[in-house]
């Protein structure tokens, strides 16, 4: 079982009435009102300590992503991120860039070139994420026409992976790229390429994508395992239909996770920046998450008819009390015996071996989200760190440059 | 009122199978193209049909209508309609459009003048000033958007749009596929370069402008009617921006008056 410390990068310091004044988190949040880049400075020195901490610590690997004019991600260049950490972290931690928003970039080879600098820069610990990305970011932040998102996806898709394959320079005639001299330098250092890691929030083609093409699948949101669960068992089928084998590292979820000493301890604690979480960084309108045409007809039908919108909004809706947000599986938290039972059962449910651990939540400070961090690396990971172990599974999904752990796997929580 | 046929029309061997309004006795052909808000048969489709043959199609993609993967961009939606009006045996016509179908009716008569014998654009979109920025009607509350619309959002004719059904399935998907298709043209700003094209608008031409349009300011009116030569710009008290809806009789009186 890979654990991954996965950073949003929010803001953690947005005003109490803020839900109340501004229409969304995500595209409209007045920057000059809201967004202080003192602030800012100050974050982004936190976050890269929080990451570098959780490479000391033990974890797998570290992961980052793309958001744009985002409240509760604002780190609009994950590859910035990716490179700071090249310089100061071990030799051990996978670096996850989950991902570049490939829809965004014209030409994409942009993405081939900079995923190229990254995996010389880390010695081959990237591991390459290829997200569709958000209505919000695709085609409200950088005005792409909602219809031209997955032509455009699937496109960049197409050359990076040539790219990075075959010998240049060669032509390259797309649609949204043409190119004469398709010729990056350099390529990857992993071969044939590194890792690809898709992620998505529940759409066919995605699901159909990683398995045709033997990539990861993740699934990113904020809603817990309870809530996955439907979503996950869509890609086992999609998997299982297209003639895929099952490898529970073909897959992962995000959670977030919040652990104390105790289980009272980690309520008094965490609730604030949990609820801050819940109210404020996902304070969306609906009318943004899904501009028509942002979904493919197939993908859009399949979501109104499994009540996907429906479902989503009772959850939104929900009262966000800490006995909420545990017994939906919103959050998992707790003394680590108890995170570690609960995640090993999260993930035996949704038969994924790869965990995308949400340990800085909201308005969580800086020291706070160490202890979080430090809790889970001695207390939960190496319990979760032997589930799937057992069964003879390969991680062919991982960088080859990380590290893999050479001891014994530990045993299993509860078991 | 005059009962309009449905039929489905295909165009370019079936790429395109378009759902199409058509009545009328009169033997000038009148071509409509409708905007975001759909294509249904009201009044002033009704009033035109007793003096022209009216044929409506229904954009690709909107509706029932299929083909929008045929029409990547606008290039390819003007050539279409040039199939279309070829397959429909219409050599020239006198075009009506609403709104984004007014956008399309000017790219058409702007590429192909020789095919349009007048030309009138209802509060059409597809020029940006800057200073009166054309709202997102996807970017908004759906409570929101009767005030943008309707010069009285709370009038009858607001209160009888017709809405998707929150209950049925096929109804949201086919509101939400409908308004993809239009959007496909017009995101993530209404001006795909029409401004440059305008000067090759040969047929005359009668703009008309709800006095309360909150979506497209009426002093989008000026714009189009500088850039197009001899334009007639009417503007209705008492409507937005749906005044064939909110004002029948005066919209019908300029538009018969200008058609002769």
């Amino acid at each position: 079982m890979k654990s991954i410390f996965f950073h949003l990068m929010p803001y953690r310091d947005l005003p109490a009435d803020f839900e109340q004044r501004y229409e969304s988190v995500w595209v409209t949040p007045p920057n000059t009102e809201l967004c202080d880049p003192v602030k800012v400075a100050q974050y982004y020195q936190w976050n890269l300590d929080e990451l570098e901490l959780a490479d000391q610590l033990g974890f797998d690997g570290l992961g980052i992503n793309e958001h744009h004019q985002n409240a509760y991600g604002f780190m609009a260049s994950p590859n910035l991120m990716a490179a700071a950490l090249s310089r100061r972290t071990s030799s051990k931690s996978a670096i996850l860039v989950l991902g570049n928003t490939l829809a965004l970039y014209s030409p994409a080879l942009r993405v081939a070139e900079e995923f190229a600098m990254l995996d010389c820069m880390t010695n081959g610990r990237l591991a390459a994420g290829f997200p569709v990305g958000t209505s919000m970011d695709v085609n409200r932040c950088y005005g792409i026409t909602p219809t031209e998102t997955r032509p455009r996806f699937y496109e960049a898709h197409d050359l990076i992976m040539k790219a990075w394959t075959q010998p240049g320079p060669f032509a390259y005639n797309g649609r949204f790229n043409q190119l004469r001299y398709v010729n990056p330098w350099p390529q990857p250092l992993q071969k044939p390429h590194p890792p690809v890691w898709l992620a998505g929030g529940g759409s066919v083609e995605t699901w159909e994508m990683a398995v045709n093409h033997n990539y990861t699948y993740s699934y990113l949101s904020f809603f817990g395992y309870h809530f996955a669960k439907r979503l996950m068992d869509g890609f086992w089928e999609t998997s299982e239909r297209l003639g895929g084998t099952f490898n529970p590292y073909q897959a992962g979820f995000a959670q977030q996770i919040c652990v104390a000493e105790t289980d009272a301890q980690a309520k008094e604690q965490y609730l604030e920046h949990v609820a801050y979480f819940f109210s404020k960084c996902l304070h969306i309108p609906d009318y943004y998450f899904e501009t028509p045409g942002y979904r493919t007809r197939r993908s859009a039908e399949f979501a109104i008819k499994t009540g996907q919108p429906g479902e989503i909004a009772k959850i939104a809706s929900l009262e966000k009390n800490w006995d909420t947000l545990v017994d939906t599986g919103m959050i998992i938290a707790g003394s680590p015996a108890t995170v570690a039972d609960r995640l090993t059962e999260a993930c035996k449910q949704l038969r994924v071996g790869n965990l995308i651990a949400l340990l800085q939540i909201g308005s969580m400070p800086h020291e706070l989200t160490k202890q979080n961090i430090t809790l889970f690396a001695e207390g939960v990971l190496p319990k979760i760190r032997g589930l799937w172990a057992d069964d003879g599974y390969e991680h062919k999904w991982w960088p080859q440059g990380a590290e893999q752990p050479a001891s014994a796997p530990a045993p299993v929580a509860g078991s | 009122m005059a009962d309009p046929t449905e039929t489905y029309v295909e165009v370019k061997d079936g790429a395109f199978k378009i759902r199409v309004l058509q009545a009328g006795t009169g033997a000038a052909p009148l071509v409509y193209i409708h905007g975001a808000g759909g294509l249904f048969w009201d009044p002033l489709l009704a009033g035109l049909a007793d003096r022209f043959a009216v044929t409506a199609p229904e954009h690709p993609g909107f509706g029932q209508s299929q083909g929008l993967e045929h029409v990547p961009d606008l290039w390819d939606l003007v050539l279409y309609y040039n199939e279309l009006l070829d397959t429909l045996g219409i050599e020239r016509a006198t075009l009506v459009g609403h709104s984004f179908g007014g956008m399309v009716a000017a790219e058409i008569a702007a590429n192909n003048p020789e095919r349009v014998d007048r030309l009138v654009l209802i509060a059409p979109i597809g020029l940006w000033l800057d200073e009166h920025p054309v709202p997102d009607i996807s970017g908004i509350p759906p409570a929101d958007l009767p005030a943008l619309v309707f010069a009285d959002p709370t009038g009858p004719v607001a209160a009888s749009m017709p809405a998707p059904d929150p209950t049925d399935p096929e109804s949201l998907l086919t509101a939400v596929n409908s308004l993809s298709s239009v959007l496909q043209f017009i995101w993530p700003l209404p001006d795909k370069g029409l401004h440059k094209r305008l000067y090759r608008v040969k047929a005359p031409t009668l703009l008309v402008w709800g006095a309360q349009d909150r979506l497209v300011d009426p002093a989008y009116g000026p714009a189009f009617s500088r850039a197009i030569a001899g334009a007639r710009l009417e503007v209705i008290e008492g409507a937005g921006h749906v005044p064939q809806l909110e004002q029948v009789a005066a919209t019908r009186a300029v538009i018969d008056d200008f058609l002769g």
